[in-house]
């Protein structure tokens, strides 16, 4: 008899896919992460619902994942997800987006779901750029860098994700880079698990639209060694002066809250006020 | 949980826009998603009390852009859902009406029309937006819309229009005038058992990744999210099976054509007309909406005075009427168009006429005051003569 060897995430991809994510891209190893983290709950696939926008992200789990799939128009998708979730509470939502989907055209989304503690899941993939569209700058791009639309660089300063989803009151928030994929689908595993809304922000690699402002041209090697030697811990960071932290990248979990009313249960509170007049 | 209380026949006086709001409930609607705006907000208030007393959800979203998703997401969660708002509301909510399109979603859309472009008249009365349902987002598609002309219809239409959305997965509009909707009159409520329901041809169980969930001209069942169905759902072009294709123009020319058809080969079951004395008429007045008030009484004074007149009502207004209005042109020499607008829908009454009779437009004197009785009737002396 012949051996086969299976990947062990198989099962949970719907199968005759042709892949148009380049090589090398942070993509993969989300993916991987989304799904192992998954594995690890053992939660049952269909129970969890994916929503995505338009972007290279949206394409990690549509169409690929085989289970329920939501890809929407660009910006969106935490909307879509919002009112899913309130229609099917007894489903865990995940929502893939890119940082010009979170952070540009659906900003507002974003910063009202995590105002309302709703329980999603938000895995945001931070490449820095909008790399589906040709490399434009992205409100995430770092200040002076050179993209398609800015030839004299960019001047206007980026947004921090997630210290927006922070300040706008999401309840769990953390930050890794593709490098930490471990850390990562740790995070992921914990962001599932709570209760309200969690931001899951990820520094990813875009070796072809990224890479070539940061004179990484098709080199995603030396973008995850570079992730390698920018990340600080919070845990450390937190004892590290501005300067010291200047051009790092601050990774870990960087706020779990617990016990603050999530909104599909106050939902049902009011549901049961209502029956009650 | 169903609404318990229409057990015993029940007549009341209440306002278009709440009107809407308890056809909606009657209908099942179990999901509202809005942004306050005049002059449609009066559904928002109602629905915020009721939604939770039917066990429902309401939401008062960011804005526009993120009611149409949520009610979206929660159609694809298993409800029935609607979201009210007037034309700025709609402008904003275009480019995901064309997903629910596309994505072959039951929704409610009402329009409570104000006086546009822009910020406009609030409340002034206007039928300023028709077109805009049917031609604002992009690309080539086709929706049901209705054109309510009073309290009592904003009742009856918002019941139809969840029984079409529901029966074609598509999104359904309520183009009402401000006025319909702030006006008070007489709204009898059908007993429960009236009231008939269409519910959505749903997938029962999974049939693999190529199981057919879109694209069929008779309508697909739809896969609704967490019953393990693993819908596969996208606003990209895709085939039956739900699989992107974004490159083969046969794929989008099969995707363009069935959801058309989905919508055009059911015309006969999908439009609604209303006409009046068309019999031995010489004219027939084509008009809909507030307008279709006025029209109507001028038209009983013209028959009293002998006018051989008619009148010619879509309730549909999308998909339009054409093979009636065809018909119509080959009854009648004139068709008078009346409409709260410079001529919206005019131009369709004419080329389904296509020559057989002749159009006239006449819009109210001074837009969103609406017809003056002599403004009509002269015109249709004048015609007759
Ligand atoms: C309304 C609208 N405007 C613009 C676009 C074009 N567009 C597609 S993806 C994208 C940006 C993608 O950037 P990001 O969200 O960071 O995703 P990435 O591709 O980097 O993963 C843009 C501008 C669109 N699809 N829809
Ligand atoms: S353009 Fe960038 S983000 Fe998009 S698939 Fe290629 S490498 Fe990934
Ligand atoms: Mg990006």
């Amino acid at each position: 008899m012949k051996n086969t060897v299976g990947h062990p995430l198989k099962k949970y991809f719907r199968g005759e896919i042709n892949y148009t994510t380049c090589s090398g891209c942070g993509n993969g190893i989300i993916s991987q992460s989304i799904l192992r983290a998954i594995d690890e709950i053992a939660i049952i696939f269909d129970q969890i619902a994916f929503v995505s926008g338009i972007g290279c992200s949206g394409w990690i789990p549509s169409p690929s994942f085989n289970t329920d799939v939501l890809h929407v128009t660009h910006g969106r998708s935490i909307a879509f997800a919002t009112g899913l979730k309130l229609a099917a509470p007894q489903m865990k939502v995940i929502v893939c987006a890119g940082d010009g989907d979170t952070g540009a055209i659906g900003g507002n989304h974003f910063i009202h779901a995590a105002r309302r503690n709703i329980d999603l899941t938000v895995v945001c993939v931070n490449n820095g750029i909008f790399g589906m569209t040709g490399g434009q700058v992205a409100p995430t791009t770092p200040y002076n860098s050179v993209t398609t639309t800015t030839p004299y660089g960019s001047i206007e300063r980026p947004f921090d994700l997630s210290n927006l989803a922070i300040a706008a009151g999401a309840t769990f928030v953390a930050r890794w880079t593709t490098y930490h994929a471990r850390s990562l689908k740790n995070s992921i595993k914990k962001a599932i698990e709570h209760k309200g809304f969690s931001f899951i922000e990820v520094i990813s690699q875009c070796p072809v639209q990224y890479g070539k402002v940061i004179g990484m041209r098709n080199d995603p090697v030396s973008m995850l060694m570079h992730y390698k030697e920018c990340a600080v811990n919070i845990n450390k960071a937190k004892n590290m002066s501005a300067d010291e932290l200047k051009d790092k990248i601050i990774v870990g979990e960087l706020v779990e809250k617990k016990n603050i009313p999530e909104l599909t249960d106050e939902i049902k509170r009011l549901r049961r006020e209502a029956s009650r007049k | 949980m169903k609404n318990k209380k229409n057990i015993e026949r029940k007549t009341d006086f209440i306002q278009g826009n709440i009107a809407c709001a308890e056809g909606a409930i009657a209908a099942g609607c179990n999901f509202f998603a809005g942004y306050p705006i005049t002059p449609a907000s009066e559904i928002a208030h109602y629905m915020s009390r009721k939604m939770f007393e039917v066990e429902g959800t309401f939401i008062q979203t960011e804005d526009e852009l993120a009611a149409i998703a949520n009610i979206v997401g929660a159609s694809w969660g298993g409800n029935k859902s609607m979201t009210a708002t007037s034309g700025p509301g709609i402008s904003l909510m275009l480019e995901n009406i064309g997903l629910a399109v596309v994505t072959e979603t039951p929704c409610v859309i009402v329009n409570v029309q104000r006086g546009g472009p822009s910020t406009g008249s609030p409340s002034v009365a206007f039928q300023g937006d028709m077109l805009q349902p049917k031609f604002g987002s992009h690309g080539e598609y086709q929706i049901i819309a209705l054109a309510p002309s009073s309290p009592q219809e904003m009742f009856d239409f918002t019941v139809e229009a969840f029984n079409k959305a529901e029966k074609y997965r598509i999104p359904v509009f309520i183009l009402a005038d401000s006025l319909i909707g702030h006006m008070r009159e007489r709204v009898d409520f059908p007993l429960d058992d009236e009231i008939i329901l269409e519910e959505r041809k749903k997938l029962k169980n999974y049939q693999g990744i190529h199981q057919k969930i879109f694209l069929d001209e008779n309508v697909a069942p739809m896969p609704i999210f967490g019953e393990g169905l693993k819908a596969n759902i996208t606003g990209s072009t895709h085939k039956e099976d739900g699989f992107r294709n974004v490159s083969d123009p046969k794929i989008m020319d099969t995707a363009i054509k069935r959801l058309s058809n989905k919508i055009l080969k059911h015309k006969e079951d999908i439009i609604a007309v209303e006409e009046k004395y068309l019999e031995d008429a010489e004219v027939a007045i084509f008009s809909y909406g507030l307008v279709y008030r006025a029209v109507l009484e001028t038209v009983n004074i013209a028959r009293n005075q002998g006018l051989k007149v008619g009148s010619f009502r879509p309730i549909t207004i999308w998909p339009f009427p054409q093979e009636q209005v065809e018909e119509l042109s080959k009854k009648v020499k004139t068709i008078i168009v009346c409409e709260n607008n410079l001529g919206q829908i005019y131009p369709f009454v004419k080329a389904a006429a296509n020559g057989n009779a002749k159009i006239i437009f006449l819009p109210p004197k001074i837009l969103g005051a609406l017809y003056k009785q002599e403004e009509i009737l002269n015109k249709i002396k004048e015609v007759i003569s």
